[in-house]
């Protein structure tokens, strides 16, 4: 027993010590990102969005009761996807020729390994880590950036690789149309949550096409970026693990139990 | 039919990222103020809170600041430091650890 702990100490180092050392080389400066910062939206809207937010973290948290009551050993498979969505959701990537820095989301991949909701609540926490220690984001804001990044991430994210799977789309593709689809679906939804928000004078989609035209030329490639990551962080665990990729257990057996009034 | 409708979503997705690459390099050659704004700011900065600061909203204190001297850099690499660790820890409990099945057959 005492031999195997310390096997297992062996084998888990170096792969902690790799990991760490990646963060530290790839953080090597404070981050610049995107999420709305504290007190930039008036109090209503903010509210607004965390009543919405709340809605789908509920139901998220509903699920990871559920599904770790069944199955203890789902606990590592939440662990890793946390762990990735906070990592990748404040890393800053510069944008050459654009000469400006903003971060993928996580969520799409997120979304993908352990179910929407889930990938949701899993952002909720990312974002109040960040909001909390890293002057990231903000609790005001709080609800608007768990909507964007955690919601529409997961959603769209989940529901491009639901589409391209239901199209004999290879794993790759539909892993790559998530990550992109998902990425640019959480900047649309900032550009609306700041053009609804701030109320100028002007026309709210005048005001939102503005935002999203000024966003356009970090995320393009950022959205490329992630999708690239996204199918190859999936293809990756579909060649080790394809079990955790079942796509019926995520999708329709899930729903069909839940139907039924089964377990989720 | 199916590898119809396959080649046909990866073709549909291969004209949705040059179409937007195009998008992006008429913008680039359209936009000479998006460098104006400071290398390698962040879009908070460059987007959010230029147009923020536009309708009358400026950003708050965060409240915890750790936006001082190397202390946001310090929190950036323990944060990170301990996120690479748990991701590591459960990557190898996933991937190496074959008798810890998720899925269906479990």
């Amino acid at each position: 027993m005492q031999l195997n702990r310390y096997r297992w100490v062996t084998k888990c180092l170096p792969v902690a010590a790799i990991s760490a050392l990646f963060i530290f080389l790839f953080l090597p400066a404070p981050a610049y990102a995107m999420h709305i910062a504290e007190g930039i939206l008036p109090f209503y809207p903010a509210a607004a969005w965390y009543a919405l937010s709340a809605v789908f973290v509920g139901i998220g948290i509903y699920m990871i009761k559920r599904k770790t009551k069944e199955n203890r050993a789902v606990m590592p498979l939440l662990g890793i996807t946390g762990a990735a969505v906070f990592l990748i959701s404040c890393l800053p990537i510069p944008v050459p020729i654009a000469g400006t820095c903003s971060h993928p989301c996580g969520t799409p991949m997120a979304a993908i390994l352990v179910g929407p909701f889930i990938s949701t609540v899993l952002a909720a926490l990312a974002l109040l880590i960040q909001a909390l220690f890293l002057a990231h984001g903000g609790f005001t804001t709080w609800g608007a950036n768990i909507f964007s990044m955690g919601v529409m991430g997961s959603f769209v994210g989940f529901g491009s690789f639901v589409l391209f799977r239901r199209l004999h789309a290879p794993i790759f593709i539909a892993a790559f149309a998530a990550g992109l689809f998902g990425d640019w679906a959480t900047y649309v939804t900032t550009a609306f949550e700041l053009a609804s928000g701030l109320g100028t004078d002007g026309s709210l989609w005048t005001m939102f096409a503005t935002i999203l035209i000024a966003f356009a030329p970090t995320q393009i490639p950022l959205g490329i970026l992630e999708g690239l990551f996204t199918g190859g962080v999936v293809s990756l665990i579909y060649q080790q693990r394809p079990e955790l990729l079942d796509f019926r257990l995520a999708t329709a057996g899930i729903v069909k139990k839940m139907v039924k009034g089964g377990n989720a | 039919m199916n590898n119809i409708a396959g080649k046909l979503s990866v073709g549909l997705l291969i004209i949705i990222v040059l179409v937007a690459l195009s998008y992006w390099t008429v913008t680039m050659f359209s936009r000479a103020d998006v460098n104006a704004e400071g290398k390698w700011a962040g879009v908070d900065e460059t987007v959010i809170e230029k147009y923020a600061a536009a309708a009358g909203r400026e950003p708050l204190e965060p409240l915890i600041n750790t936006d001082q001297g190397d202390l946001l850099l310090f929190v950036f690499a323990l944060s990170g430091a301990a996120g690479g660790f748990v991701a590591g820890y459960c990557w190898r409990m996933l991937i190496h650890e074959k008798k810890r099945i998720i899925g269906p057959s479990s």
